[in-house]
């Protein structure tokens, strides 16, 4: 009889998921690994997570982010957790965790609110974006570029204020691609792939900048490797598309923002400490440099008395680089299956090398 | 001393005397030159041209503004060469105001839907226009205005300034991509094409276009399909309009073709404002059929600021800009200068219009 109960059971239970198992006939089950994610994300990754089998998921399920002392709570005794790139996971993070974090999974390319060395130290493995969200990232700078260049945010200020009265040849021009010399400071994945499609507009040069040549992938674009000063000095448009690093802290001051010409045009989506901004500031006011396009700041989001906000001849993008339905939605199943693989030992479809 | 004085003096007189005749002689000749009036203020590189020729008397209407018709009618009499823009409507009673001795009409656009052109061949006067030297920037700029409008740009721009912008989030300002998209051109000519170039290594799937008829010469440099209208309206997720103003082309955007679209497709016109039934627009925009449009040709121009298409964060609306460079608008008014001179001369005008 007990036997038969027993075959009767497994039967009836063989499709049961091992959390309702649990819940339903209060057997042990197998245990659940313990993961927070951070955000409410896109659902085709959170129902990754929840349908494994394999997690037990909790998550703070805003738009907004979450507050540290509930970040704290949430990712204490946890295995893995799913993180935006708006949570610092730092020292005081990683010790409440405790010993059980085996895989921090952040929804982004940038890794710089990491603690990579305090993370290495651990053995905790991370998982991140890259290559999903080149194209719309690479896109969204160019965008930004053609928007600063041609004065679009400018020119619909001006219809709105009932400044348009007619066509006139010397209203609203702006600076075009054609016959132009283009910098990029950091040829990366997302450096190339804006510099692939400025081609085409009749970009007469490509300069870029970096730590190392990098020949071959250059190539595609006929890139030539030059110091960062002369980039400075030669460049119609300059464009930041380096990580943030300590190197790369700062980089963008008034010492080259002297050296550009006075009808450049200056764009940043990589992130926001890589420019100095009260020089930015005094080279757009005093028109050392023509324009500015910014799709991230220090900090985010840029207060509203920043005077950044103030100049006609800045424009600034609340950090959308990525922001496309399709980008989002691929990055989400991305972030959910590098962390499942993370808790399972096995190999994470894209890991950052620490 | 005196007698020194006296030569002295009629020295003076005599050398006034020759510069007087000299202004004289030279008035004469300026008014037998044949005359030119140019009807705004336009980039220098132009006007430069224009009088370092010495070939004609110049008048302008020396303004940011358009002139007025009735001081334009009084202007243009017994003129040879005109140099307008856009804004002036040459017809019949301007012509007829102009008088027999003009020969050109010289407009500073590639659009000439401002033009009388039967009049304008009836009365054998010659007309010349600026294709090419705009295309590069109109193309540019009717990408700018895509991006813009499908990546919502001005609308996260004003987040960033209204306390909109909170932290990063996940969803906020999503919009659409070109990658693996289709994308339709409704009017396949030189602009169509250079802007289907430039859109290309944004990982464009597919580059569909509709036309009077095929044009496979210039399809053939972008891959480009021939399809009807129907056909564009239903497939393309950016529909891209750069057609001429035509009598077939007035409103053939409208809400037969809008609502054949697919609501999560990006409308974007910078052709000319005639083309696109605006209250269809709007009702396509309102009503969520379309995800969004950019203009940057309405009718009328201005359009006025109370029109019910500015309510929408999902239109994006500029001023009729496509041209505006430095460099494009110099080109366009040199261009402009040197066809006029040359019909002057009775020479082949660099781009002539073919009436």
């Amino acid at each position: 009889m007990a036997t038969f109960s027993t075959l009767a059971m497994r039967m009836l239970t063989r499709n049961l998921f091992p959390s309702t198992i649990k819940r339903v006939f209060g057997m042990a089950a197998p245990q659940l690994m313990k993961v927070f994610v951070t955000r409410r994300i896109p659902q085709e990754g959170f129902e990754l997570l929840k349908q494994s089998g394999i997690c037990d998921v909790q998550q703070w399920d805003s738009d907004e982010p979450v507050p540290r002392e509930e970040l704290l709570k949430g990712i204490s005794g946890a295995h893995g957790v799913l993180c935006l790139l708006s949570e610092k996971i730092d020292k005081e993070v990683l010790d409440t965790a405790g010993n059980s974090l085996k895989v921090i999974s952040t929804f982004s390319v940038g890794y710089d609110h990491l603690a990579i060395e305090e993370i290495k130290k651990r053995g905790i493995r991370v998982g991140y974006t890259p290559d999903v969200l080149t194209d719309a990232t690479a896109e969204l700078t160019v965008a930004l570029l053609l928007a600063t260049a041609r004065r679009l945010p400018e020119a619909v200020e001006t219809v709105k204020n009932s400044e348009w009265t007619t066509w006139k040849p010397l209203h609203l021009c702006g600076y075009g691609l054609s016959n132009s010399t283009v910098g990029v400071v950091g040829l990366g994945r997302i450096g190339l792939a804006i510099a692939r499609r400025l081609k085409p507009f009749g970009v007469r040069k490509f300069l870029y900048t970096g730590q190392q040549p990098k020949p071959e992938i250059a190539a595609e674009i006929e890139g030539q490797f030059v110091p960062i000063n002369q980039l400075a000095e030669e460049s119609d448009f300059v464009i930041l598309s380096c990580a943030l690093t300590p190197q790369t802290q700062g980089l963008f001051n008034k010492q080259l923002f002297a050296k550009m010409k006075k009808t450049a045009v200056f764009i940043n989506s990589s992130r926001g400490a890589v420019v100095n901004q009260e020089d930015l500031y005094h080279a757009l006011s005093t028109g050392q440099i023509a324009a500015a396009g910014l799709d991230v700041t220090d900090p985010e989001p840029l207060p509203l008395n920043h005077p950044l906000l103030s100049l006609k001849n800045c424009v600034i993008l609340p950090h959308i680089g990525s922001a496309t339905y399709a980008t989002r939605t691929t990055m989400s199943i991305l972030t959910a299956r590098n962390l499942l693989a993370g808790l399972t030992g096995q190999e994470m479809p894209s890991e950052l090398q620490l | 001393m005196w007698g020194r004085l006296r030569s002295g003096l009629t020295k003076a007189h005599v050398s006034e005397f020759r510069t007087w005749a000299k202004l004289e002689t030279m008035q004469r000749v300026m008014q037998e030159l044949p005359r030119v009036y140019v009807t705004r203020r336009v980039p220098p590189a132009g006007m430069k041209i224009l009088k370092q020729s010495g070939m004609c008397h110049i008048e302008q209407w020396d303004s940011d503004d358009p002139v007025p018709r009735q001081e334009l009618f009084k202007r243009v009499s017994g003129i040879d060469g005109l140099f307008c823009v856009l804004t002036e409507k040459i017809d019949a009673e301007l012509l007829d105001a102009a008088g027999p001795k003009l020969k050109v009409v010289s407009t500073m656009s590639v659009g000439y839907d401002h033009l009388s052109l039967d009049e304008l061949r009836k009365r054998g006067i010659r007309v010349g226009y600026t294709p090419d030297v705009l295309t590069n920037a109109v193309a540019e700029l009717t990408i700018s205005l895509l991006l813009a409008t499908s990546r919502r740009i001005v609308e996260a721009a004003d987040e960033a300034k209204n306390g909109g912008w909170g932290t990063w989030r996940t969803m906020w300002l999503c919009g659409y991509e070109l990658s693996h998209s289709t994308v339709g051109i409704l009017g396949l000519g030189r602009i169509g094409v250079a802007i289907a170039e430039r859109l290309k290594p944004f990982g464009v799937r597919k580059f569909i276009y509709t036309d009077a008829g095929p044009r496979p010469e210039l399809a053939n440099k972008v891959e480009a399909e021939y399809v009807s209208l129907d056909i564009l309206a239903k497939e393309s997720d950016f529909l891209i309009v750069c057609c001429a103003l035509t009598a077939e082309t007035q409103e053939i955007c409208n809400s037969s073709m809008f609502s054949k679209m697919k609501n999560t497709a990006i409308f974007i016109n910078t052709s000319r404002g005639g083309v696109v039934n605006q209250d269809d627009l709007y009702k396509a925009l309102s009503s969520g059929q379309i995800a969004g449009a950019g203009l940057d040709v309405t009718v009328p121009e201005p359009l006025p600021t109370s029109h019910p298409l500015f309510k929408l964060k999902n239109c994006t609306i500029l001023p009729h800009i496509a041209s505006a460079t430095y460099s494009t608008r110099n080109a366009m008014s040199a261009l402009a200068a040197n066809n006029v001179l040359a019909a002057l001369k009775d020479e082949a005008m660099p781009k002539e219009l073919k009436l």
